[in-house]
């Protein structure tokens, strides 16, 4: 049975049409990602997703039944459903009572409320910082609290709002990883707006895409946009970007001084100032130096591992630190942790530059 | 060099002072926090000219209403209490009581005003915050006031200033009587009348350091309310 259905959804303000005959089913479990360009009105369906804009018309069918008018009903029905705003927005008082407020209004008890206010931030990577002013965080540690706040009532559906619009790639990946392992662990239903197409394509069971309020198509991210361009999955990253000093060499190729002693060969023909990056696919890893073409091997340590599911990302610190991406199995099979000493391959032509 | 009835009389100016306009700032917080909170919430949005008219003549009303002239606020309260007024029977005027009517006329609209726009400020964001996390309506209420606590605290501290400081309303319905409805600013201006510079150079010392106590807790106030 489907958790959550809309039927010919429209929404207009003041004349203006801003939803347009909108319909998708969504099964339990499922993480069904919204892309589209700003003003298509991603926010606008997520809202009313989360009862708190009505629709102009169409249903919206929760669970078999459908939604009605009667505010009891609505307020009754919001309990089981969580959202994450884009703009962060938190209380003026500790990171504890922020999160646990979600609980409180419930009538939730101290010694459990505790309990799940620890969990919960352990899931966010911020335990330690209960006592602290909300108010005080960083960006991308508020943007974190709220995640927080959203995941400890274990809502049935949670909607996110371009969640990590505006943070940077590390608080990216924690925000990312807790989403993925609460969607596996509590089969927690997401609708989740996003620009980064790379974010759509790691989480995402389904994608919608959205044009002038539209839906244009659903389907799998790769049915969709078919093998994603290079230009579309780096476009959407800011990982193993580097800049340094290019020298052409002998051989016809480029050697880049990235600086920290790192020198990288490319085979572009490049002098000077160059900004360049090298696919997290790739990178190989390897626990011993390998004998091969490779015109690249670093040697270095695991700083971070994020978990997508199937595929593993890595930080590895060589010099510079490089992101790697694996397979699961791979991963495993490796017995990869924190710290552990590895290499890292690439070939002078994994090296792109625009 | 001042004598011990010199200190009394201050004292019994500045405690006079204090309880008029203590008093009715409190009860002006009593009215105004709840009216201010509730006009605050009601944003009263909506397209249909009715509700647009009567929102623009709510906010305006009160507006118009914060900066009402003492004066005028002290003649309608005299004309209303003088013998010949309405409430001429109640003997009112020219006591203290009559002063702390004039000041809570005067305190109510700043209160509700401040207030208003303190909580209206915070209003959508975190009122649809708290729904969205489960929250009831009047939870949600709560948490909107319980944020918008330090312009609360800003309106009611604004109100006491202007309501120590004012001087024309005090003046028309206490009567200025020593001893018994002489404040702080109509003992100024009757002793600065009289030449006595002694006694309004004193008075005046007082209020001046009064109003800077009352700008310092304010200042406090808003530096902890913006930290971030």
């Amino acid at each position: 049975m489907p958790v959550i259905q809309a039927q010919n959804l429209s929404k207009e303000y003041f004349g203006k049409r801003i939803l347009e005959d909108i319909n998708f089913r969504v099964q339990t479990g499922e993480i069904f990602v919204l892309v589209g360009p700003n003003g298509a009105g991603k926010t606008t369906l997520l809202r009313i997703l989360d009862l708190l804009e009505e629709p102009t018309g169409g249903r919206l069918v929760f669970d078999g039944t459908s939604v009605t008018r009667s505010a009891k009903d609505k307020a009754a029905l919001r309990r089981r459903i969580s959202i994450v705003f884009q703009q962060t927005v938190l209380f003026n008082m500790s990171v504890y009572d922020n999160v646990a407020y979600g609980l409180k209004v419930r009538g939730g008890n101290g010694a459990d409320t505790e309990k799940r206010v620890s969990e919960t931030l352990e899931r966010v990577q911020l335990r330690g910082f209960e006592k602290k002013n909300a108010l005080a965080l960083s960006g991308g540690e508020a943007q974190r609290v709220a995640l927080a706040q959203a995941l400890i009532t274990e809502p049935e559906l949670l909607l996110l709002d371009e969640p990590t619009a505006n943070l940077d790639p590390r608080n990216v990946s924690i925000v990312e990883e807790a989403l993925s392992r609460v969607n596996r662990e509590r089969k927690t239903t997401m609708i989740m707006a996003t620009h980064n197409m790379f974010q759509a394509e790691n989480l995402a069971h389904r994608v919608a895409v959205f044009n002038e309020g539209k839906i244009e198509t659903i389907g799998t991210f790769r049915g969709v946009f078919g093998k994603p361009s290079r230009f579309l999955q780096d476009f959407a990253r800011l990982e193993n970007v580097f800049s340094g000093v290019s020298t052409v060499s002998s051989e016809g190729t480029s050697v880049i001084d990235v600086g920290d002693g790192l020198l990288i060969e490319a085979t572009f023909m490049k002098a000077g100032d160059v900004t360049f990056y090298v696919p997290p696919e790739d990178i190989i890893l390897s626990t011993s130096p390998l004998v091969s073409s490779a015109r690249n091997v670093f040697e270095g340590r695991i700083v971070q591992i994020l978990d997508f599911g199937s595929v593993v990302k890595l930080r590895v610190k060589a010099g510079k630190n490089f992101v790697v991406q694996i397979t699961k199995k791979s991963f495993s099979e490796m017995q990869l942790n924190i710290d552990s000493r590895v290499f890292l391959a690439f070939k002078a032509s994994s090296v792109q530059t625009d | 060099m001042a004598d011990a009835a010199f200190w009394q009389e201050i004292l019994n100016i500045l405690l006079l002072s204090l309880r008029v306009s203590g008093t009715a700032v409190l009860i002006g917080t009593l009215i105004g926090v709840p009216i201010g909170t509730i006009l605050g919430l009601a944003q009263f949005k909506g397209k249909q000219p009715f509700i647009f008219f009567f929102n623009i003549s709510i906010r305006s009303t009160v507006n118009t209403f914060m900066g009402l002239p003492p004066v005028v606020v002290g003649l309608v309260v005299y004309l209303l209490l003088s013998a010949s007024g309405p409430l001429g029977p109640l003997g009112l005027l020219y006591t203290p009581t009559a002063m702390i009517i004039t000041q809570l006329i005067m305190a109510v609209p700043i209160i509700i005003g401040v207030t208003m726009s303190a909580v209206g400020s915070v209003e959508k964001a975190i009122r649809e915050k708290a729904l969205s996390l489960g929250a009831t309506d009047r939870q949600a209420a709560w948490m909107v006031l319980r944020e918008a606590r330090m312009g609360v605290l800003t309106a009611i501290i604004v109100a006491f200033g202007a309501a120590i400081s004012e001087v024309g309303g005090v003046m028309i319905t206490g009567g200025n009587i020593r001893w018994v409805t002489r404040t702080l600013t109509t003992a100024i201006v009757v002793e600065t009348n009289l030449g006595d510079f002694e006694l309004a150079i004193t008075l005046g010392i007082i209020l001046l350091s009064m109003a800077f106590v009352i700008n310092l807790i304010l200042t406090i106030l808003q530096l902890r309310g913006t930290k971030r």
